[in-house]
């Protein structure tokens, strides 16, 4: 297979793109009149909000449009064809051959019914330039470039026999496959633990640059996308806010936008020691049937401090919230709140008990009832707890909007007709209605933007000064942990690897396991990731 | 073990389990009749003791719980008891198995559901792919329409329609389907195909909307998008991205179809003169026949249970994630 031309030609030039999407019985512009010049060999950066367009112009690089978009104007010229006025038949002789794509969600995008390596190779064979051998041949090559385990065999499982970060790579070798001139990588490591981004990263990297594809990176991270991108684009409501090469553009953002998008990780606190124990959790164990999940989980909480609990998918910090709920009873081991051990089951804990510890979720939108009113949601706690009806509820619940900074308007809305931001805040106005003492976060952040995160996380630390909160603070994105927390719980595996003060858990020596954590979090430094190989091959 | 045999072997034991759960409903269904067999067969004329020794006969005056057993224990040898009629008050006892009765009808409802799916099935999934493939065309609305109008009317009015068409007006098909064992095979055909075409055009809109709809729904997931996205025709994005995905809702919906076809039927068959168990059984329920009731009850439940077993297993051997397990 030939290595393509040098770097320098233009290989993609958008033009003028405008694209429409169809929604409740109107059609609405998605992207609004955006250029692009990617040449061969280069790899662009298109950061942004959701809903800013990233995706749609993505795919319109290929000269797709999901089902109910279309392409109103603009060119979309490839390699000097544009792709638009071409017909279906043609766009196809161009998709999974000359350009390629990678999907957010690999799970998904794996048929779950054909082979892994049938999936890899299935566009390379369509073009029939190659036989079953060397399509095969080559992709188990790609796997083993790729760093998946027994890279011979691998493409004979089904995609739910491997985990999620190889599936990923496996996509990655099927858009390699067919040797593209172009490949769309879509939010490709969003989903994955750190620790699996960091060995997905390098891989794609490394095989975009083997093979001189340019390639469009799409995503909201922008520590990910300095470590792979040559020059950066901005995008907000379908427009282009700016764009820079990427060491221009991280140390010397001109517009505002693009600053408020850097400045959210500058976000600090002074760190607490916290008075008197409220919550300690003492050598729980817990299993959800026959799976254990927690082994003999020691955790402390003061009062008025926030501690995190941070890990990855599956080390159990989740299953640690749901024990001091009461919603799985532990299986050895006692919580105490105040001085006094909580009842295992929730049926059996007073409404006093379970009045005082709250919780707010990390998908707003699934825990709110979709027909309930905003007043309904907030003022259920209040009858409940509280015993407050009639006028006495209204006033509250117009207070507790005021504390989250929402007015009184919002009474009467729905869940739907509420932004991402404003329904978590809406969640966490509800747990304030019980007037508790502490409050379990469990990843409240993670599905909202960067700035809708950095209010969340303003509101939620200006109401614990207020009010004279506890939060125990599950998460597994360390830079949130750095901007708010008082103490650091590190889990892996359903143990505690390490827990203590901010400052000393991030202090050096780690446990290896803080140490592979904490070294794999993107930084803003385009030299990151290679340096951060380099380090881990030679040691 | 491999774990698919485990779930199939499962699934056997708790179909034979629903089986013997539903013997003892069709059983008690029927002990709770009113009215008295033997007097209902002998007539109002029958004396007390004759009608007394009559019941003695047929073991009627022993606890519903022996004969249960009796029945059941004789089911599984494949003996489904004596049929009560043929016999009367002058005590010439003419009666026959039951087995022997049902047999030849069961044969004939066997081949007309049989004949009725080779027509159905390939043409409901090659429409319910097609219209998938062509969605909201011309062609998806038009097919649609007309399946949704044959299942909207009754059995018995397609039937009289086809029968006016194709055997009164073109004489092409004979409108009686009267076949026994001497038919030979073509010429069963040809007598049966008037029911078969009038059972076709009752079961195609459903299965070929539910495979229209089954493949629609996976349209949206991303592996299609990114098939898609690999150069992939509309054709093989349904066909081989698609299908696949799609079996397990397709059986279900076929399963049900075809029992429909062997239990369901009795208003064609008496359209067409059509020698079937569902008019057997619907003549012993008028004749209080009660151990042919009992036996056509049992046999279409095994039908039932056994073709909704068999979407099942399809549904599991289709599903990767039981057939490859981690």
């Amino acid at each position: 297979m030939s290595i393509k031309s040098e770097k320098g030609e233009v290989l993609l030039d958008i033009k003028g793109l405008e694209v429409e999407g169809f929604s409740d019985e109107k059609w609405h512009d998605i992207v609004k009149g955006v250029d692009v010049t990617l040449r061969r060999g280069e790899i662009m950066g298109l950061i942004g909000e959701s809903g800013a367009g990233k995706s749609t112009l993505g795919l319109a690089a290929m000269g797709y449009t999901q089902p109910g978009c279309r392409i109103k104007v603009g060119e979309v010229n490839f390699d000097g064809v544009n792709l638009v006025k071409l017909s279906d038949a043609k766009m196809r002789s161009y998709w999974g051959n000359r350009m390629t794509y990678v999907a957010q969600s690999a799970a998904a995008s794996f048929n779950p019914a054909h082979r892994l390596i049938a999936q890899t190779t299935a566009a390379t064979l369509r073009s029939g330039n190659f036989s079953k051998e060397e399509a095969y041949g080559d992709a188990r090559e790609l796997y083993e470039a790729l760093n998946l385990p027994n890279p011979h065999n691998i493409g004979e499982r089904y995609p739910h026999q491997v985990s999620g970060g190889q599936l990923q790579r496996v996509m990655t070798a099927m858009a390699i496959s067919p040797r593209p001139d172009l490949i769309v990588f879509d939010e490709p490591t969003t989903a994955l633990d750190v620790t699996t981004q960091v060995e997905v990263l390098s891989a794609m990297r490394r095989i975009v640059e083997n093979f001189n594809t340019a390639a469009i990176y799409i995503t909201h991270d922008l520590a990910v996308v300095a470590q792979m991108a040559d020059f950066i684009k901005v995008l907000r409501y379908g427009k282009e806010v700016e764009e820079a090469p990427t060491r221009q553009m991280l140390s010397d953002p001109k517009e505002a936008y693009t600053k408020s998008l850097w400045s959210v990780r500058s976000l600090k606190k002074k760190e607490h020691q916290g008075g008197d124990s409220i919550l300690s959790l003492n050598g729980i164990n817990a299993s959800y049937g026959k799976a254990k999940v927690l082994y003999n989980v020691n955790i402390e909480v003061a009062k008025g401090t926030t501690v995190a609990v941070v890990g990855e998918s599956g080390s159990g910090k989740s299953t640690a919230a749901r024990v001091i709920t009461g919603l799985l009873p532990q299986t050895a081991g006692t919580v105490e709140f105040d001085g006094k051990a909580l009842p295992k089951e929730l049926c059996d804990r007073s409404k006093e008990e379970k009045r005082r510890i709250q919780m707010i979720y990390q998908m707003a939108d699934t825990a709110m009832n979709p027909r309930q009113t905003v007043s309904e949601i907030i003022g259920r706690p209040l009858e409940f707890y509280l015993g407050m009806r009639g006028s006495k509820k209204t006033a509250r619940t117009i207070e507790l909007l005021e504390m989250i900074e929402l007015d009184e308007e919002f009474m009467q809305r729905l869940p739907s007709e509420l932004s991402g931001g404003q329904k978590q805040r809406i969640c966490i106005a509800r747990a304030l209605a019980a007037e508790p003492d502490f409050i379990i976060c469990d990843e409240v952040t993670s599905a909202l933007d960067q700035i809708v995160q950095e209010g969340i996380l303003k509101l939620l630390m200006r109401l614990q000064k207020e009010l004279g909160l506890t939060y125990l603070f599950i998460t597994h994105d360390i830079s949130t942990v750095k901007a708010i927390s008082d103490q650091v719980v590190v889990m892996n595996k359903g143990e505690v690897v390490e827990q203590g003060q901010k400052t000393d858990v991030f202090k050096p020596p780690h446990p290896e396991y803080t140490e592979l954590l904490l070294s794999s979090v993107p930084e803003m430094d385009p030299d990151w990731l290679t340096n951060l190989n380099v380090g881990r091959s030679s040691g | 073990m491999h774990p698919v045999t485990k779930t199939v072997l499962q699934r056997l034991g708790l179909g034979l389990a629903t089986l013997f759960v539903v013997s003892i409903i069709i059983f008690s269904a029927i002990e709770m009749l009113p009215g008295d067999f033997g007097q209902a067969i002998l007539g109002q004329a029958a004396t007390e003791e004759t009608v007394a020794a009559f019941r003695r006969e047929l073991g009627l005056d022993q606890p519903p719980y022996l004969r249960y057993l009796q029945w059941v224990g004789g089911a599984i040898q494949g003996d489904l008891g004596t049929s009560f009629s043929g016999r009367n008050a002058s005590g010439i006892d003419r009666s026959r198995a039951v087995v022997d009765l049902i047999a030849p009808r069961l044969w004939n409802t066997l081949f007309l559901a049989g004949m009725t799916a080779v027509i159905a099935v390939p043409i409901s999934l090659a429409l319910g792919i097609t219209t998938a493939l062509y969605r909201n065309s011309f062609y998806d609305r038009s097919v649609n329409t007309a399946t949704l109008t044959t299942i909207s009317f009754p059995e018995f009015f397609v039937a009289y329609i086809l029968i006016l068409l194709l055997a009164s007006l073109y004489p092409v098909f004979p409108s009686l389907a009267n076949v026994d064992d001497s038919t030979p095979v073509g010429e069963r055909i040809f007598r049966t195909a008037l029911p078969a075409l009038t059972l076709t055009l009752v079961i195609v809109a459903h299965m070929m909307r539910m495979t229209r709809a089954a493949i629609i729904n996976l349209l949206a997931s991303p592996y299609i998008q990114m098939a898609r996205l690999s150069g992939a025709s509309q054709t093989e994005v349904i066909v081989k991205h698609a299908l696949p995905n799609a079996w397990a809702p397709i059986a279900t919906v076929i399963a049900f179809n075809l029992a429909y076809l062997v239990v369901g039927v009795v208003v064609v068959e008496v359209v067409f003169v059509y020698p079937g168990v569902g008019q057997l059984m619907v003549d012993a329920v008028t004749s209080r026949d009660i151990p042919v009731v009992q036996g056509c009850a049992l046999i279409f439940a095994m039908t039932y249970i056994l073709l909704n077993l068999i979407a099942d297993i399809i549904g599991i051997i289709t599903n990767p994630r039981l057939l490859h397990p981690k």
